[in-house]
């Protein structure tokens, strides 16, 4: 589930301080977000190919999880395309869809693919300790660090337990099918899950506690900004800014 | 004169909601050097003491004295688990760092180590569980055995004088079972073993106890 498949790598990404990913993943994604021009939103999603290109991540992995947002985006296929008013384009019984309606939703698809894509290529290629660090370092708030790390901590349980529960199952000859017992040991499934993962929680965070945990995560590898971190930040900055004039130009 | 006493546990009771009590006016001595064992049944308490003596759970009433003071409230038991080192009983519980370097480092960190010092730690913990070469490894995809040692070092690293090890030789082969008794053998050592393994009691320890029904008796150690 919560696998951390694109954390290593060596690439130009992997290299730029996580202080800095974590910023302009932020930037970035807020400022593809209120773009409203089909132009400027193909240009942004040109940033996120650069950025996605550069991180080199393995093609499979990356192409799956792209698939999973845009079973979203179909949705959006489905409705907003007859949902504007305009010149009509093709008519399926009373519904019209429009030219204005599709290149909406055009943009939608692209600003979506955006943000993800500069999503996993900045943030993913982080891994979990060092955003958690780099958050330390950019003054989040300390409990919604924890939070956070706590939730990726857990589910990692929780997709354990699941694997080790759904194990037993087969090899007690349950087959999944339409009726009350399966329901029910779902049901039973669900509520054991629940069970183990805040006991086994509360065992962690025992652990940690007799190992001198206070509060605060301390992290062996410290983050030092160096020349080339500088440089990426100008670029990426020199990136937004040009977005945002585009924008700004057409909007 | 006696050695100091390290741990001190009077009229402790301690008992799970909704079960009947499970430690019934609990007296326990550890002095400094004792190497004591502890035997008995699943759910009869052995964990429970040691979760007592490192504050995970407060008991009903009773004291617990540790290092001479009085300890209570949750800020009590800082520095007893700066100074003792507790093995749990499940690995799975104990190792949660994405490398096995972070997770022997997380300790030293916490207690303000840093740099050159934590790496000679890591370097010195692995090697004293016979683990050199895994610092770079997946602590999640070490086999049972690799991961008690791990978790085994991830204590050492801490220079624990004190040591509470919550069944340290479950499921574990014979050459890792001997390892964990050599690593115990260093001099100067105080700690009590909870454990199921007659042989590997007697090795380390000098007195066993037991718990019979609630009430901590000494438990007589079958000779051949």
């Amino acid at each position: 589930m919560i696998e951390e498949h694109f954390s290593e790598g060596n690439s130009v990404i992997h290299r730029i301080d996580p202080r800095i990913r974590i910023i302009c993943a932020i930037v970035y994604s807020a400022i593809i977000a209120v773009i409203g021009n089909l132009s400027v939103a193909f240009i942004g999603l040109g940033a996120a190919i650069v950025f996605i290109t550069l991180a080199q991540l393995d093609a499979m992995h990356l192409l799956r999880r792209l698939l999973v947002v845009n079973v979203f985006v179909l949705m959006f296929w489905l409705v907003l395309p007859f949902s504007f008013s305009g010149d009509t384009i093709l008519s399926v019984g009373p519904l019209n869809m429009t030219q204005q309606g599709v290149l909406y939703t055009l943009m939608l698809t692209l600003k979506c693919n955006a943000i993800i894509l500069i999503n996993v290529g900045l943030l993913s290629t982080c891994g979990m300790f060092n955003v958690v660090h780099a958050l330390n370092h950019l003054r989040v708030p300390n409990k919604l660090i924890h939070l956070l790390f706590f939730i990726f901590r857990f589910s990692h349980v929780m997709h354990y337990e699941y694997a080790r529960l759904t194990d037993t199952l087969k090899i007690r000859g349950f087959r999944p099918r339409t009726s009350m017992h399966t329901y029910r040991t779902y049901g039973s499934i669900i509520g054991t899950l629940l069970i183990r993962a805040y006991e086994r929680s509360e065992q962690i965070h025992r652990a940690m506690v007799c190992r001198g945990f206070k509060g605060k995560y301390w992290l062996l590898d410290h983050f030092v900004l160096r020349r080339s971190d500088v440089l990426a930040a100008t670029i990426m900055a020199a990136g937004a800014v040009i977005i945002i004039i585009l924008q700004w130009k057409t909007g | 004169m006696e050695n100091r006493i390290i741990i001190d546990l009077k009229n402790v009771n301690f008992g799970y909601r909704e079960r009947p009590a499970l430690l019934k006016d609990l007296n326990f001595v550890l002095r400094q050097g004792d190497r004591v064992g502890m035997i008995g049944p699943n759910g009869c308490g052995k964990t429970t003491m040691l979760y007592l003596i490192m504050g995970l759970i407060k008991p009903n009433d009773g004291s617990v004295e540790i290092f001479g003071r009085r300890r209570v409230q949750e800020h009590d038991f800082v520095d007893v688990r700066e100074r003792i080192g507790f093995l749990f009983q499940n690995s799975d519980d104990q190792l949660f760092c994405p490398s096995v370097r972070e997770e022997i480092a997380f300790g030293p960190l916490n207690f303000g180590k840093r740099g050159k010092e934590v790496e000679a730690i890591i370097k010195r913990s692995l090697a004293r569980v016979g683990l050199d070469g895994f610092k770079n490894r997946v602590p999640y995809h070490l086999s049972g055995g690799e991961k008690r040692r791990l978790a085994m070092a991830t204590i050492l690293a801490m220079r624990p004088r004190v040591l509470l090890l919550d069944e340290p030789t479950l499921g574990l082969d014979l050459p890792t079972v001997q390892r964990i008794a050599e690593i115990l053998e260093e001099p100067g050592l105080s700690y009590v073993v909870v454990s199921q393994n007659i042989d590997f009691l007697k090795r380390t320890t000098t007195q066993v106890y037991t718990f019979e029904d609630g009430v901590l008796t000494p438990f007589r150690v079958p000779r051949k």
